[in-house]
């Protein structure tokens, strides 16, 4: 059984989602790392690296969904599994390239049962699907967030792939939230704010403690809706899917699609003045009380405590 | 031009969902159902598109039981002039709601499709790239902003970096996402007028698509319940928590 997974990768660099991509879909098979990208040589030796890669596939070419879909239907033929990250390049191929190949994809699989069994949430993960794919090939996609990293200790051989293929669509600009924080989806600890905070300036209190125990900061649907936060730093069922082994949410009730997006945090921490929110009833530290007294104190014991990462 | 907007009913994304005791689905007997929410908000985009003169008519299709007929007239009742219902009581998978609908875009020949970028039931997210595959037009997901520009439409797309926009030709899909816009609230008098719009019910059936399902659904689960939660008493006390859980963190 062969594996083509297809890369991730964002400003040069390969992304960390990528790493556990592989290190799930090694249990299906050896794997062919594709890299669809203009100057992605520094990628393909990032992705040669990766424990579990049979080799890195180099296609030198901007990826756009038209023309990527035409180089994937292409190589398909040659594997039995085609897969990528539930992000937001895996999200909008990986259900045409099945549909081209007149195939049901599994998305956002969570859990690998066995060759062709797996487990997705459904409902805001609120309920739990195990399917068969009784099909001759199995179009996925995995959610990084519910597997560890493989290993970079790997020496892949890169093969480059000619002829490329135009896209009919143009990139016209890109609007890149700035900053230095982790990846959302894969890091160890996020603070998260919710419409509590009540403004944008607020909202930094959450960057402050964030940087301070350098994590990723998340915001809830209101917060984005508000303009409190940029739309990627969304968690949630329609944002983005976080699994850190610390969360810790201030001002955050906790409604039904901000929890599908947490419920892979090992450690829930809530700051909130309701002691009867959801996110509450869940956590496994709440403090019940006015953000705006706390977090500051907060900031200052961590510091006097030599708290820092 | 001509907007066709896919849109599908779903248990309402307020209500908390039961799974079934016996591992075979999630209860939706007697539950509260509605317009699942990002097929209202492409509906909203496209009764806007007619507002600003860019649709002479807009199409709305669903397909599913006949009790969808209700998501169709909340459609009409915003502003769109005509429903189709592809009424069939299986629970299709996506691919097969794809080739359904892909047969609608075959006799109507609409400019621009839209969808919601996701249902909240099944969470699948596919129906709209699935579309675009099988028609070969090609696709804008995850939209915050649609633009008609010339003879083709700029969409600014929701993306984990962030947004980016790009320009695609006509006939394209879209798929909205949350931020798109407001849907509207349909007043009275276009609820009543609604029910004097067409509406064309036509079975499953007689499309000649094979709508059997590829997938074998084992069972469905309830997820695993966290331990209830626990309060601590002071600042120091969380610090000291978070302190806790950071240097185990960093023992790894």
């Amino acid at each position: 059984m062969s594996v083509l997974l297809v890369a991730d990768h964002d400003l040069g660099q390969l992304s960390p989602a990528t790493a556990r991509i592989v290190h799930a879909a090694a249990q299906l098979g050896p794997i062919d790392l594709l890299v669809i990208g203009e100057n992605g040589d520094k990628i393909a030796e990032q992705a040669a690296k990766l424990a579990g890669v049979h080799k890195v596939l180099l296609a030198q070419e901007l990826s756009f969904t038209d023309s990527d879909l035409a180089l994937l239907e292409t190589l398909a033929q040659r594997y039995q599994y085609v897969i990528q990250s539930a992000g937001s390049v895996g999200r909008d191929r990986i259900p045409a390239l099945a549909a081209r190949l007149d195939l049901m994809p599994v998305t956002d699989v969570i859990e690998i049962l066995g060759p062709n069994r797996f487990v997705r949430p459904i409902y805001a993960g609120n309920a739990l699907q195990t399917i068969t794919d009784p099909q001759a090939k199995h179009i996925l996609t995995i959610r990084a967030s519910a597997f560890p990293a493989a290993k970079s200790d790997n020496t892949a051989p890169i093969e480059t792939l000619g002829d490329t293929t135009a896209s009919v669509a143009r990139l016209i600009a890109t609007h890149r939230t700035e900053g230095d924080t982790p990846d959302l989806a894969t890091a160890q600890i996020v603070v998260g704010g919710g419409i509590a905070l009540g403004s944008a300036e607020n909202f930094q209190l959450v960057e402050k403690l964030a940087k301070k125990l350098g994590a990723a900061i998340g915001a809830t649907r209101a917060a984005v809706d508000a303009g409190y936060a940029p739309n990627d730093w969304q968690v949630g069922q329609t944002g983005k899917i976080i699994a850190p082994d610390l969360y810790i949410a201030i001002g955050i009730s906790g409604a039904l699609q901000h929890l599908a997006g947490i419920q892979g945090a090992k450690r829930i921490v809530a700051i909130n003045n309701d002691p009867e929110a959801p996110l509450v009833k869940l956590a496994d530290a709440a403090l019940i009380g006015d953000l705006f007294e706390i977090v500051p104190q907060l900031i200052d014991e961590l510091d006097k405590a030599g708290v820092s990462r | 031009m001509k907007i066709l907007v896919a849109i599908k009913r779903v248990v309402d994304h307020n209500v908390r969902i039961r799974v079934r005791p016996d591992g075979t689905g999630v209860e939706t007997q007697g539950v509260r159902m509605s317009m699942n929410p990002f097929c209202k908000h492409a509906v909203e985009a496209a009764v806007q598109l007619g507002d600003a003169g860019h649709a002479d008519e807009i199409v709305v299709v669903s397909v599913g039981p006949k009790a969808a007929n209700d998501v169709i007239l909340t459609a009409l009742a915003m502003g769109a002039h005509r429903g189709i219902l592809v009424e069939t009581d299986a629970e299709l998978e996506t691919l097969a709601v794809a080739k359904l609908l892909a047969k609608i875009v075959a006799e109507e020949n609409p400019d621009i499709v839209l969808l919601g970028k996701q249902a909240v039931d099944d969470d699948s997210n596919h129906v709209g790239q699935m579309l675009a595959a099988l028609t070969g037009r090609p696709q804008a997901t995850f939209a915050s902003e649609i633009k008609v520009v010339g003879q083709g439409l700029e969409v600014t797309r929701e993306i984990d970096t962030g947004r980016e926009t790009i320009a695609i030709p006509l006939p394209a899909i879209v798929t909205a996402d949350l931020r798109l816009n407001t849907p509207r609230n349909a007043a009275l008098p276009m609820v009543m007028k609604a029910r004097s719009k067409p509406l064309a019910v036509r079975p499953a059936a007689e499309f000649s698509v094979d709508l059997a399902p590829r997938l074998q659904v084992e069972k469905i689960s309830p997820p695993a319940e966290r331990v209830a939660g626990k309060t601590v008493g002071s600042v120091s006390d969380l610090a000291a928590f978070i302190a806790g859980e950071v240097s185990q963190m960093e023992a790894l």
